[in-house]
This record gives structure tokens, C-alpha cells and sequence, in this order.
């Protein structure tokens, strides 16, 4: 009997559908949610339509004019920007921090505990670090007025003045979001091979060196995911901003995703809501684009 | 002292520090819930008393917060079966075949995680209006797919990557169908993965607040986030049982969250992170 040739081996064939018997009910499920509703935003964005008040009715572009020629929708967008500017470099810095020494201390059980309590924050149900904002930041009987008060500075009026509540709020988000940058460095690190670290302990004392030549090629990628996905959950963020003072005092701590909740379901505007909608979307997608396939080039 | 144990003592120090910031809230949220209202604003802090379970009584009986919290759970368990059940099998899908546009699809899931919920928003309360699906579980569970199940997906990928093909072809050859495979081989094998990601989109969907309180504003429907909100429409807030809420509200994420701990920076960044 002879081995059979290679045509006569019957390779069953992959069917064509297989796949997609796997991934279709996902994708259709997130077309239904995700897409089909982005398609109605865009449809809303060229009509002027009160929710409540009769059908939409097709204006053009009016509702773009009217996004971008608006101070409220700037101005949030801006403060967005300031926000995400000053807590994202404040975040990086001492989310390394805490990796380095996570990585450096000898103290094994210091390690484990911080590690477990860097979680806490993240996981802390947003609208509920609103409230407790809004309790330790009371002027007259919070807690960290005490705390100024016994270092002796003058206390601070964080819920009543703008700048001092745009402050509140920022610090908020580095205490909500540092331990996310802490642990996606710290995994990082962990990735820097023992031996070369050896090596080069040998070689020089310098912290510097070790830190630029040997730690920094391997923190790259975390450090790119850090400040990409801390972009997203910056622009994202709602929650714990609407519940410190649903975007006061006057509009100080407002931002766009506030904006544009406030005009979808406090004045009932759903074109102009849409309009914003579609913009933010925009600035979004083409960031997400850029760096996802950066991000991700070693998968797929 | 040597360079080296003074260095060692101050990387104790910062992280001694560190914990102490991360938990002070934690731990202000916990006293507050124990101390009576007078006691709350007392300056200097009471750092010593007996604890007093009036608020929690009170936020029980006068707030429905174990109403709110049945509700979040119920929400919670809903939208992350359902994206388990149509998740893991796309996992698997992506993970097994390489197909027409299956890289495209793999990335599309990213966008659906990066999408501003108050976009998606507007539409889905206008459609869930119009189907009188306000205050309807279904609702919530249907709009948190948007983040369930890119998360799912994309943390199941590689688990599903790193089940030997060779446990597979074996099944195949003793005549089980694909999805039998998937079904008997594969996911058992994965149930640890699974679960992390499970646990991670469980976190979002109960600390939910932007889609509940649109969504399901009813008393009896609302969710637990939307509870903390309501107290923000009296005349005087009631921090005994602000608080007291609060606790029952963080009290399961924290747990979940430190139970997974580990896996979070990769969950966060879905996978980008080793």
C-alpha cells in the first residue's frame, strides 16, 4: 500500500461561517447598543428637535454653528483640556513613584499591602467619592480644612469658590487614578529582566543611569498605555465630578461629558446635545485610532 | 546608616505615606458611618468612640438602600452573564480563526470601550421612552454591553490563545463539533480568566451612576449610585446615612477589586499590559 499524495489527504476544509457562528451574536449585540444609536446621534445632530415638542425638524449645520460658535461648549472642552493637562503629568509622576519604590523596598509585607490598597480608589464606586468630597471638603467642619487649620493656613472655601472647587476636584481624580498608573508601571517594571538589572548594579551606583539606560525602554509601553488610557477616562469622566456638585459652583467644574448631559437632559435639546455629541465623538475616535494601533501592534 | 538603608527607609516611608492617603477617605467614610450626626462634624476629629448602627437602620428603613442594592445586583449579574454568554464565544472566535476583517473586529471592540457614554446615551433613553423600557432592568443591562463586552473579549483572547491546540484537534478527532469543543474543553479551562473578567466588568456596572439615573430613576428601580445622588435634593443631607450607604455601596467592588488585584492594570488597558 502506498502513502496517499498530498491531493488525496482530505484536509477538511475551514467553513466559512464558522466564525462567525462565534462572533456574530457579540458584534450584533454591540451594533445594536454601541452603533445604532451613534447613527441616531448623527441623524439628530442636523435636526432641531426639543425632546417633547413636536418632530425634528432638518436644520443643516445650524446646530455646528451653534456647538462652536458657543463659549459653554469651548469653555468645557478647555477645562477638559486644563483638567486632563495638569492631572495626567502630576498622575505619571507619582504613579512612578510608587512603582519604583514598590520595586526597590525590601520590606515585603509595606509591598503587598500597598499593592492591595491601590485598588481601593479604582474600584470605589465614583458617585460615592463624590459625597465624600463634598463631606471633607466642607469649609467650616471638614476634615481637610482641620488639616490646614492645624498646619496653620487659612481655611479654604472648596465648594463655593471656582478655582478652589476646580482644584478639588483635580486632586480627586489623582487619588481616583494614580494607583492605576502605579500598577500598570509596576507591571512595567516587573518585566525588566533580573540579570540586567544585576549587571548594571555592578557597573554603576548612579540612580539615574539605571533608571534612563535600563528601567525606562521597558516602562515605555506602560507609559504610553498610561497616559492614553488616562486620556479616555479623563474625557469619559461624569460620575464623581456630577456627584460633587453636579458641575459647580456656576459651571467651574464643568466638563463636556457634564456639558453635554446638561443640555440633552436638562434643557431637553437633543440636536445641539447630538451636534456636541458627534464633535466629542470625533476628537475621541481619531485619538483612539491613532494610538490603538500603536498600542496593540504585537496582537492580532 | 549606610546610603543604601537610609534609601531603603525612605522608599518605606513614601509608601507608608501612599497608603496612608489611599485609605483615608476609606476610613473617614467608615467612622462617619459609626458616629452619631453631632459627632460627624466634631473638630478635633473623635478618633475614639463607641460606634452607633442608627444610620445604618436609618438608611435601611427610611432610604430603601437594600432595595437599591437587589437592584444593582441585579443589573450587575444580568449585563455581565449576558456578556459573558456572547463575549467569550467571540473570544474564542477571534482567538481560533483568522479571518476577513477579523483583526478590524478585534479593534472595533477598543472603540466600543472608548465611546463617551453620554453619547450613547441620548438615543438609548429617547428608544427605551418611546418602548416604555424606563425603570426596565433590561435597559441597563442592554447599554453596559457597551463596556462589557469589549472588556470580556478582549481579557478572554489570549486565555483562550494559551489553551493547547493539540487538546482540541484531539477532541475533533473523536468527533466532537466546534462548538462542543468550545463549550466542553475550552471554557472549563478558562474559568479563572473568566472570572477576573467577570469581576472587572461587574465593578463598572455597579458603580454605574450617568446611564442608572437617566435610565432607571424610578424609586423601586433605582440602583445603588443613584441612591447617593438622591440625597443631594434635600434641604439637609443626612451624612449618618450618606455614609452608612456608602459603605454597603463600596463594600462589594472593593472586594471584588481586591480579590482581583493582580489583573487589574492588564484589565484596564484590556490586555495592553502584560
Amino acid at each position: 500500500m502506498t502513502e496517499p499524495t498530498l491531493h488525496e489527504v482530505k484536509v477538511p476544509r475551514i467553513r466559512q461561517w464558522e466564525p462567525w457562528f462565534f462572533v456574530g451574536p457579540s458584534l450584533l449585540l454591540l451594533l445594536a447598543v454601541g452603533l445604532y444609536p451613534t447613527v441616531f446621534v448623527a441623524y439628530f445632530s442636523f435636526h432641531n428637535w426639543t425632546m417633547g415638542m413636536g418632530p425634528p425638524v432638518f436644520n443643516g449645520v445650524d446646530n455646528y454653528i451653534e456647538t462652536l460658535t458657543s463659549s459653554d461648549f469651548i469653555s468645557s472642552i478647555l477645562r477638559t483640556f486644563l483638567f486632563l493637562i495638569v492631572t495626567l503629568p502630576i498622575e505619571l509622576c507619582l504613579g512612578l513613584a510608587i512603582a519604583l519604590a514598590l520595586d526597590q523596598t525590601r520590606n515585603a509585607w509595606l509591598r503587598r499591602l500597598v499593592q492591595i490598597l491601590l485598588v481601593v480608589p479604582i474600584a470605589t464606586t465614583p458617585s460615592v467619592v463624590g459625597m465624600l468630597v463634598q463631606l471633607m471638603f466642607n469649609t467650616q467642619l471638614g476634615v481637610v480644612n482641620y488639616g490646614l487649620h492645624v498646619l496653620g493656613i487659612a481655611p479654604v472655601d472648596w465648594l463655593g469658590n471656582a478655582h478652589a472647587a476646580l482644584g478639588m476636584v483635580m486632586m480627586t481624580q489623582i487619588w481616583e487614578w494614580t494607583p492605576f498608573v502605579a500598577l500598570v508601571l509596576s507591571a512595567s517594571l516587573a518585566t525588566v529582566p533580573q540579570d540586567i538589572e544585576e549587571a548594571i548594579t555592578l557597573e554603576t551606583e548612579s540612580f539615574w543611569a539605571r533608571f534612563r539606560y535600563i528601567k525606562l525602554p521597558f516602562l515605555r509601553p506602560g507609559l504610553v498605555a498610561s497616559i492614553v488610557f488616562q486620556t479616555i477616562f479623563t474625557i469619559k469622566t461624569f460620575d464623581m465630578i456630577y456627584s460633587v456638585e453636579k458641575g459647580g459652583p456656576g459651571d467651574a467644574t464643568q466638563m463636556i461629558a457634564l456639558h453635554i448631559e446638561r443640555i440633552a437632559f436638562r434643557g431637553f435639546d437633543v440636536g445641539l446635545a447630538s451636534a456636541e455629541s458627534v464633535l466629542t465623538l470625533i476628537v475621541t475616535i481619531a485619538l483612539a485610532q491613532t494610538v490603538v494601533s500603536f498600542l496593540y501592534k504585537d496582537e492580532v | 546608616m549606610t546610603r543604601h538603608k537610609l534609601l531603603s527607609l525612605g522608599h518605606g516611608l513614601f509608601l507608608a505615606f501612599i497608603a496612608l492617603i489611599i485609605i483615608f477617605p476609606f476610613y473617614w467614610m467608615i467612622a462617619s458611618s459609626l458616629k452619631t450626626e453631632n459627632q460627624i462634624f466634631q473638630l478635633p476629629p473623635v478618633w475614639l468612640f463607641k460606634p452607633h448602627f442608627a444610620s445604618y437602620a436609618a438608611a435601611i428603613v427610611n432610604d430603601h438602600i437594600l432595595r437599591a442594592l437587589l437592584n444593582s445586583l441585579i443589573v450587575t449579574v444580568g449585563a455581565v452573564a449576558l456578556g459573558v454568554a456572547v463575549g467569550a464565544p467571540a473570544a474564542y472566535g477571534l482567538a481560533r480563526y483568522t479571518f476577513r476583517g477579523s483583526s478590524q473586529i478585534q479593534f472595533w471592540y477598543v472603540t466600543n470601550w472608548m465611546l463617551i457614554p453620554v453619547v450613547v446615551l441620548i438615543p438609548f433613553y429617547l428608544l427605551a421612552a418611546n418602548l416604555r423600557l424606563i425603570d426596565n432592568p433590561i435597559t441597563l443591562i442592554l447599554i453596559y454591553q457597551t463596556f462589557v463586552v469589549p472588556l470580556v473579549v478582549w481579557l478572554l483572547v489570549d486565555q483562550f490563545r494559551a489553551v493547547p491546540i493539540a487538546l482540541e484537534e484531539a477532541a475533533l478527532l473523536d468527533g466532537m463539533s466546534k462548538f462542543g469543543i468550545f463549550l466542553r474543553i475550552t471554557l472549563p479551562l478558562t474559568v479563572p480568566g473568566i472570572t477576573v473578567a467577570a469581576i472587572l466588568a461587574g465593578i463598572f456596572a455597579w458603580n454605574d451612576l450617568l446611564y442608572a439615573f437617566i435610565l432607571s430613576p424610578g424609586t423601586d428601580a433605582r440602583t445603588a449610585p443613584t441612591v447617593m445622588m438622591s440625597y443631594l435634593g434635600g434641604y439637609i443631607i443626612p451624612w449618618g446615612r450618606v455614609m452608612a450607604s456608602a459603605v454597603m455601596i463600596t463594600g462589594p467592588v472593593v472586594i471584588g477589586g481586591i480579590a482581583i488585584h493582580k489583573y487589574i492594570a492588564r484589565g484596564l488597558t484590556l490586555g495592553a499590559v502584560k
